[in-house]
């Protein structure tokens, strides 16, 4: 359908009543259309493309329609104009759903409907990271909106405030839903942040400290509650209340996605109150995670240095020993990565059909031998660009998979309409002359009946029993008529009586058995009408036959040429678009991996030295230790003599002259 | 000597210039090429939109026209494996359903199982499916008569896991 069109029915097609008539009857009866159903089922499984494609379908098939009210598809269609909307938008082609949206918005629609409208539209300035568009839209939302969106609609207008510096207004929103169903955590969290940002530094904290505290089962709900400890966490070291950070910090899961950050910054904050000893816990646990990960980089450094403050110099130069050949094998495998994505593997690893049918591909790229650099690929999707750019090729490769598919299909239906050609061009000529014949009789017949109708009508006003007369009454009735002519003038009066007679038997039965007559004659024409129907079924059925013989192979030529030009052009523009987008994730990754390579050698730089100072110092210490043993042990013998000494006084006060001449010689 | 100097300095530049071409990603490109992106999105929608009304035209003629579809409440504890189609005595589908689909179609999702092309008249359908209820193997069948007219012939399939039921459109 075109997009012309498209905007028209989008235009005319928006009324409230049929919108809310269409969903109350969703709700409450169940499905109305099989095609509506179908591409919810798609929409249902994140296939978005084809819900719209059906969609598109239905919709343009429905406005083909003579008569589209009597279409299932009635009970949909303005839903089905907002779901192709929200299904594009879920597509990221926000310039034609933000289109989509502006036509309702301007159109002659009920509040709640424009509202709604508003909503999206403002929804999609927001996602697109345009904040400013995304306020001056929100801003002309006024009135009711649909109960669907009661609580998203104060939620989005909140972050909106927030991304725009409206603090205030921000907070105000957010206290009012902060309990609201679907809203538990999520409306907190952002109230916290945005009190926070406005210098409202304790009711930030008791906020966020509140989110912190939630218990669910949600894991989005536990997901918030561990960013919410977390962000708590680290504003508190950045404001030097380690003590305080640390008790947000153990409150984040172990295995969360936040984990590997909240075990750095608890062990940050231990460090920080000088309790090296209990920094050793978390950071001993993340030390042994994902070597890619920056927070378990940075422990790495975090734990030796924790020992040589703890005075084990020993381990911790052991240990910075570790850390430089962990650098090492990471800087070989970044150098490896980068020189991997330049030889364009990286782009072929990703759009491997197999690995997305894992629903944890990303992780699981990892392993993919020969390709070191989807190894960082989760860390890489953090960052927005990225991970856009990234859907974007993804999308074009399925495009172009999908244009490759349907040009076999081109092939296959010019191949089949050739064949259909073949076998109904002979046919079809003959087919058609006798039908001319039957054609002809059937509209004879056809008006004969009509003809009996109209007389049989006529009688009921005025009875005609002549009409009503038998073959055989009326095949007499006329021998009597020329018996009677061919009477010679003068003929005998007993003759003409008798005809008379005859004529006045017959007449008789006409008439006194007209009204039985005329019921069966009422009768027949009924039983006629049995198989005039029929005849007529078989007439329209031949008809409707014939006409799809015909259309099966007339036709297509044309819209079948132009498609595969279309098809061709799209596939053409598509390899492009591929390439820009292949190298700018290509330059992006390279960038990334280059970023975290520098960042590997300045940790290097930092080990080497602490690694040199805590082997300096463990020597040290082992020679102080040494020194001292020494000392330790020359005082232990000075003793020893000592009390010899004193023990050999003693006895020469009191012992005998052999005794004295034994000492001598023991001396000796 | 003096110009091949000249030379290689000017191609040395040139490459250093592409390569801080090519190290530079910014916005204004990533947005640019995100628009181009959603135009052949759009396109390549029309045309797959032309090719389903083709199809519906050329492969199934509505005096032809049969199709049947699946579908479950909303919010079903069923969870069916594979389903199992035999229209007048003849294998016409089989299916297995992913995680996914299942829960497509417990969130109120429709299925078109199967389409084809049809004498008009009457037709004998029967399906059986395998799947669990609550952890519990669960298989189901059932039998229905369907008269095919002159027009498109739609039959809804309704799992659930007392059994299966049909609906003609």
């Amino acid at each position: 359908m075109s997009t012309l069109l498209r905007t028209l029915i989008l235009a005319i097609g928006m009324f409230y009543a049929a919108f809310a008539c269409a969903a109350a009857e969703q709700d409450s009866n169940g499905l109305k259309d099989l095609y509506y159903g179908e591409a919810l089922y798609y929409a249902n499984q994140h296939d978005y493309f084809s819900a719209i494609s059906r969609l598109d379908t239905e919709l343009a098939e429905y406005y083909g329609l003579d008569q589209p009210e009597k279409n299932s598809f009635h009970f949909y269609q303005d839903h089905a104009e907002f779901d192709v909307g929200d299904f594009e938008l879920y597509y990221r082609m926000y310039n034609r759903a933000s289109r989509a949206v502006k036509l309702v918005i301007h159109g002659n629609v009920p509040e709640r409907v424009r509202n709604g409208a508003i909503y999206r539209l403002a929804k999609i300035y927001y996602e697109s990271q345009q904040p400013r568009d995304a306020l001056a839209t929100i801003k002309t939302l006024k009135g009711k909106v649909p109960d669907k969106i009661r609580y998203k609609e104060p939620f989005l207008r909140a972050q909106i405030d927030i991304e725009t510096g409206r603090f205030k207004e921000a907070i105000a929103l957010l206290k009012k839903i902060e309990n609201a169903p679907g809203m538990v955590g999520f409306a907190g969290y952002n109230l916290g942040v945005a009190l926070l940002k406005s210098g409202k530094q304790q009711a930030g904290i008791a906020e966020l400290d509140k989110v912190g505290q939630l218990v669910s089962d949600d894991r989005a709900v536990q997901a918030i509650r561990d960013k919410a400890n977390l962000v708590l966490g680290f504003r508190l070291l950045e404001d030097k209340q380690p003590a305080m950070a640390k008790k947000y910090l153990d409150r984040v899961r172990v295995t969360g996605p936040f984990s590997n950050k909240a075990l750095l910054g608890a062990g940050w904050a231990a460090a920080a109150t000088g309790k090296y000893e209990r920094a050793l816990v978390p950071w001993t646990i993340l030390s042994k995670r994902n070597v890619t990960n920056k927070a378990v980089q940075e422990v790495m450094l975090g734990l030796p240095y924790a020992y040589s403050k703890l005075g084990v110099y020993g381990k911790a130069a052991v240990l910075y020993g570790q850390s430089l050949q962990d650098f090492s094998n990471e800087i070989a495998r970044l150098d490896a990565s980068i020189k991997s994505i330049r030889e364009g593997r990286f782009l072929a690893a990703l759009i491997r059909e197999e690995i997305k049918k894992d629903p944890y591909w990303v992780v699981h790229l990892r392993k993919l031998p020969k390709t070191p650099e989807t190894y960082y690929l989760l860390d890489m999707l953090a960052s927005d660009d990225f991970q856009s750019s990234l859907k974007n090729y993804f999308d074009l490769a399925e495009l172009r998979r999908k244009l490759k598919h349907w040009e076999t299909y081109i092939g296959a239906y010019q191949e089949m309409i050739k064949i259909r050609a073949a076998y109904y061009e002979p046919l079809l000529p003959q087919v058609q002359a006798k039908f001319r014949i039957l054609d002809s009789k059937m509209k004879l017949r056809l008006e004969q009946r009509a003809h009996l109708e109209r007389r049989l009508k006529k009688m009921l006003v005025a009875p005609r029993p002549d009409f009503l007369e038998t073959v055989n009454e009326r095949r007499t009735l006329s021998q009597l008529d020329q018996m009677e002519k061919s009477l010679p003038p003068g003929a005998d009066p007993k003759i003409q009586a008798r005809i008379a007679r005859l004529r006045g038997v017959i007449i008789w039965h006409v008439d006194t058995e007209y009204q039985d007559r005329f019921s069966k004659a009422t009768k027949h024409l009924h039983e006629l009408d049995v198989d005039v129907k029929r005849l007529r079924r078989i007439y329209h059925s031949f008809v409707r036959t014939r006409q799809a013989a015909t259309q099966s192979y007339q036709g297509y030529d044309k819209e079948l040429t132009q498609l595969s030009i279309k098809m061709q052009q799209a596939d053409d523009t598509i390899k492009q678009l591929m390439a820009r987008q292949g190298h700018m994730i290509e330059v992006m990754a390279i960038n990334e991996l280059e970023r975290r390579r520098t960042r590997l050698e300045k940790y290097q730089v930092k080990a080497r030295f602490a690694m040199a100072e805590s082997y300096d110092r463990a020597t040290k210490a082992q020679q102080a230790k040494v020194i001292e043993q020494s000392k330790k042990k020359d005082a232990a013998q000075e003793e020893e003599k000592v009390k010899k000494a004193k023990k050999a006084e003693k006895p020469q006060q009191t012992q005998t002259p052999s005794q004295a001449k034994e000492s001598k010689k023991a001396d000796k | 000597m003096r110009w091949n100097r000249l030379i290689g300095l000017m191609l040395m530049l040139c490459m250093m210039c592409g390569v801080a071409q090519a190290e530079q990603v910014n916005k204004k490109q990533i947005k640019g090429l995100d628009e181009q992106v959603q135009a052949i999105k759009r396109d390549v929608l029309s045309i797959s939109t032309q090719l389903n009304l083709l199809e519906e035209k050329l492969l199934y003629p509505s005096n032809t026209y049969m199709a049947f579809f699946v579908s479950m409440d909303k919010g079903a504890k069923l969870s069916p494996d594979s389903i199992h189609l035999t229209l007048d005595n003849k294998n016409v589908a089989n299916y297995i359903y992913s995680y996914k689909e299942v829960q497509a179609l417990r969130e109120g999702g429709v299925q078109r199982v199967f389409t084809s092309n049809v004498t008009t008249g009457e037709h004998n359908l029967k399906i059986s499916v395998i799947g669990k209820d609550d952890g519990n193997k669960v298989t189901n069948s059932g039998t229905h008569e369907l008269k095919k007219g002159i027009g498109p012939q739609f039959v809804e399939i309704h799992l659930s896991a007392t059994g299966v039921s049909f609906r003609d459109w």
